[in-house]
């Protein structure tokens, strides 16, 4: 993690805000002043973590621009929340086009500013994993390949959920959508497919990829705060739990993505040039049955009968994580 | 304007579409009680205190402290902390070391000379508290605090009680008791000593229009021991009030102390101080039984205090004592075994307890007493009306701060009967419990332990035992605690909610919902960290 630990032993730095703490070391979300690059009166579902992580994500990145971005929307939950028309929700310079071309449409912005001279106006793309694993992928790739500058990320709530929680290329195995139901031998989404996509930017070695979670509210922001630091293609893969979709309570949005990187299930890194650089370490370890356990899409593993082998293997997943990106410090030993 | 080719509504924002109206719950900024606040029988409010000081405002702690108690740095030293017994962070890591901020302040206070002001209006009520310890010098306080005047008599000649003439000063330095009762004198509360007062009602008749009784338990209890004419037997009591007054009581090289409370202890650690080369405990239970406050017994074994458990004293010679070695029954009570040991002792002293010397308060027999204690109702008067008690008289703890509880209740009470209206406490039994707490978001960190004197070095003289913290460790401690029940401004619930329907209303004045745009998703509540939001349903 890149934010610098402050040592106060009451809420450490893991609390939103810190009144003991001098303004500039204060999270970007704790000030009152703060953007809010997606304000009220959207119509995302109750606890949506998608609302939240887009919110958390772009007021880092106004921050970081002095206020100069201008964002392009794939097609998804979060252009459809934001913007029914005549409201939107948004207020920085917004682009909608299509389900799949957000970052060719994000290359063409930023090709624009650059036949203007305009250098001190950033482009962000971003999409839900829908549009950006799957229906997007194309003139993803290609975006990264040109190491166009733009910062794209993926907000990742593993189906589309703005259609009827179809299974996509990021639905994790084991999981129940409306095309992969809780039915049969291997109920659910089937082991051994779907795609990584942060492995497969790193692959691109583009200057920078990261993932982070709406659970770490201070990774995330300076994670985006990095990624405007540097210049060329950049991808964020954000973690944002759907309540609707998983089955989740809508109060345990960010407890569930918690409990999704300190179950290993989904690993919280950051890379540069193709290497990781950095990952987050695993501070209460917890055995993946605890993060399964609250969403009904995986309720299909525990009744009518408990299916211990997939719980065991989705387990498996976790541990492989675990070990590939160091996710236990010497540090973090309590579990 | 003109709008472009199929374009009929000019854009807007989204708050117009007021999202609140999804809502069936809502939810609610609520303070709850902290354990340590409900465990504290001084009535504190800890969890405040312990708020105030932690960016450094001191003088605000401390003044907000001195609301309920005017002495921390008398507490800070002899409270027994039930408070810290209860701390939710135990559970997490160690309890928060409330009883050493509690002290670091109190110090504080009087290295900067901190005053109480003097009250602001005079009621004109005359009020006469009887007998100067904890509960007497509480209740004066408080009273005073509330405008009126208030004449303390006590028939020793330094005020403090047990305080004074019972808790020895390497755990108490006379010169903190001393600046904490000085504070209370210059806020005009007049001290009469050596002034015994013969009869209560007599009092009541000199012009006062009330009177709180707080004579303390100052008898010490006897039990039968056959003894030969030679053997020394002694009181604990009354070798610590000689101790203090600075006659020391001959006590010889082998001393015995029969009992197992604190005062027991305490009699033990000063007979080893005075010169005793073997000060020996015995008690006819077990540790685990024993009343003294575990801490007290583990200073006094590393003092070098020999503890014989489950023993009674048989016979007592002159120079040696017969000692019944006891074995406990199914029940848990001592049972003797008829097994004899000798043990050398050139004095015994009987520390069994206390009882109250009515005799003290002479012709008051009208006064009700019951198992040789004074009963009180529910606002702590006896059953004479106008005349209140408290402290170790009433059936209750003895302890300094249950005495220091007692006199607030009482003044409160004595307040009230005075202006012929009721004081209605606010009751609030919502204690917050530790799975309540959503503790990922407190980082580990143990308790910093205040630094004992060296056991072999102190146990000669009677320089203070436990040290202080000092600024930065006090700052550390007091931030270590989890607010429990109350917002402590973390920003959490103003950073979570993905309808930005929190409205942070600035430092010290918290927070509010903005209910035209909050849907009720409850995320604010499950990420709280002290469970100071709750959800209730909306109408």
């Amino acid at each position: 993690m890149s934010t610098t630990p402050i040592k106060f032993y009451q809420v450490g730095s893991f609390a939103v805000g810190n009144r003991l703490l001098s303004a500039d070391d204060r999270s970007i979300q704790s000030d009152p002043d703060r953007t809010n690059a997606l304000t009220s009166g959207h119509r995302a579902c109750q606890g949506c973590g998608e609302a939240l992580g887009a919110r958390y994500a772009l007021d880092a990145a106004m921050r970081a621009t002095n206020e100069k971005i201008i964002a392009v929307n794939a097609t998804g939950c979060l252009e459809v929340f934001s913007t029914p028309y005549p409201e939107s929700s948004w207020r920085i310079a917004w682009l909608h086009s299509l389900f799949g071309n957000a970052p060719a449409v994000a290359t063409g912005v930023a090709a624009a500013l650059k036949a203007q001279g305009k250098s001190d106006i950033r482009v962000i793309g971003q999409g839900g994993d829908g549009a950006t694993v799957d229906i997007g992928f194309g003139a993803l790739s290609g975006m990264f390949e040109r190491n166009d500058d733009v910062l794209y990320i993926c907000y990742d709530n593993e189906a589309y959920m703005n259609t009827g929680v179809q299974r996509s290329g990021a639905t994790p195995p084991a999981a129940r959508t409306a095309t992969t139901q809780a039915v049969g031998e291997n109920p659910g989404n089937v082991f051994g497919q779907g795609k990584n996509l942060p492995r497969i930017a790193m692959a691109h070695e583009i200057p920078y990829v990261a993932t982070a979670t709406v659970a770490d509210l201070r990774d995330l922001e300076a994670k985006v705060t990095k990624a405007m630091s540097f210049r060329g293609a950049r991808y964020i893969h954000v973690l944002v739990p759907c309540p609707l979709g998983w089955g989740s309570a809508s109060c345990d949005t960010i407890k569930i993505a918690r409990l999704a990187t300190q179950s290993g299930l989904f690993p919280v890194f950051e890379a540069e040039h193709g290497e990781v650089v950095a990952s987050t370490a695993i501070r209460h370890r917890v055995d993946v049955e605890e993060y399964l356990k609250l969403q009904v899409r995986y309720s299909h593993l525990f009744s009518p009968k408990r299916r211990d082998d997939v719980i065991t293997h989705l387990q498996s997943i976790a541990d492989k994580n675990i070990a590939r990106y160091n996710l236990i410090s010497d540090e973090s030993a309590s579990s | 304007m003109e709008k472009p080719f199929a374009i009929t509504l000019s854009v807007n924002s989204s708050l117009a579409n007021h999202t609140g109206s999804w809502r069936v719950e809502k939810p609610e900024y609520v303070h709850r009680m902290p354990p340590c606040n409900n465990a504290c029988p001084a009535g504190e409010n800890i969890q405040n205190w312990l708020y105030i000081a932690e960016d450094g405002s001191y003088e605000a702690a401390w003044r907000a402290l001195i609301a309920e108690n005017p002495f921390p740095a008398i507490m800070g030293r002899v409270c027994y902390h039930p408070c810290q017994s209860v701390c939710n962070r135990a559970e997490l890591d160690e309890a928060v070391g409330i009883n050493s901020v509690e002290r670091f302040l109190g110090d504080h206070a009087i290295e900067k000379g901190w005053k109480i002001p003097a009250p602001a209006i005079e009621s004109g009520h005359k009020v006469l508290v009887i007998g100067a310890g904890p509960a007497g010098l509480s209740a004066a306080y408080h009273l005073r605090s509330m405008g009126h005047t208030v004449i303390v008599r006590d028939a020793t000649h330094a005020p403090g009680g047990m305080m004074r003439y019972g808790i020895p000063k390497y755990r108490l330095p006379r010169e903190v008791l001393d600046a904490e009762i000085d504070r209370i004198k210059d806020m005009g509360v007049i001290f009469e000593m050596n002034t015994r007062v013969d009869d209560v009602h007599e009092a009541l008749n000199e012009g006062f229009s009330a009177v709180f009784l707080a004579i303390g338990a100052q008898l010490s209890k006897r039990a039968y021991i056959p003894a030969s004419e030679a053997a020394r037997i002694l009181d604990a009591i009354t070798v610590l009030h000689d101790v203090e007054d600075g006659n020391q009581p001959l006590l010889g090289r082998k001393v015995v102390v029969y009992g197992g409370g604190n005062t027991a202890m305490d009699v033990a650690r000063t007979a080893k101080r005075l010169g005793a080369e073997e000060a020996i405990i015995v008690y006819r239970r077990t540790r685990d039984k024993a009343p003294a406050n575990d801490e007290e017994i583990t200073e006094a074994l590393e003092e070098g205090i020999l503890v014989k458990w489950l023993s009674t004293v048989k016979h007592a010679g002159e120079n040696s004592l017969q000692i019944e070695k006891m074995a406990l029954d199914a029940d848990g009570f001592p049972q003797p075994t008829g097994e004899f040991e000798t043990l050398e002792a050139d004095s015994l002293i009987l520390a069994l307890g206390q009882e109250v010397d009515f005799s003290l308060l002479g012709n008051s027999a009208d006064l009700d007493t019951k198992d040789g204690l004074m009963p009180v109702d529910s606002t702590m008067m006896t059953s004479h009306p106008g005349i209140f008690a408290g402290g170790d008289m009433i059936p209750a703890d003895r302890t300094v701060t249950t005495g220091v509880g007692h006199g607030k209740k009482a003044a409160r009470n004595i307040d009230a009967w005075l202006r012929k209206t009721s004081f209605e406490k606010i009751e609030n039994k919502d204690i917050v419990t530790f799975d309540q707490l959503n503790t990922w978001y407190y980082t580990d960190a143990p308790h910093v332990v205040r630094e004992r004197l060296e056991a072999t070095r102190r146990a000669k003289d009677f320089s203070e035992v436990v040290k202080g913290l000092d600024e930065s460790n006090a700052l550390y401690e007091a931030r270590r605690c989890m607010s429990c029940g109350n917002c402590f401004e973390c920003d959490n619930c103003f950073g979570v909610c993905p309808d930005n329907a929190i409205i942070k209303l600035g430092p010290g004045k918290g927070f509010e919902i903005n209910l035209d745009y909050c849907k009720g998703c409850g995320i604010c509540v499950s990420e709280c960290p002290s469970s100071s939001i709750v959800m209730v349903p909306d109408k």
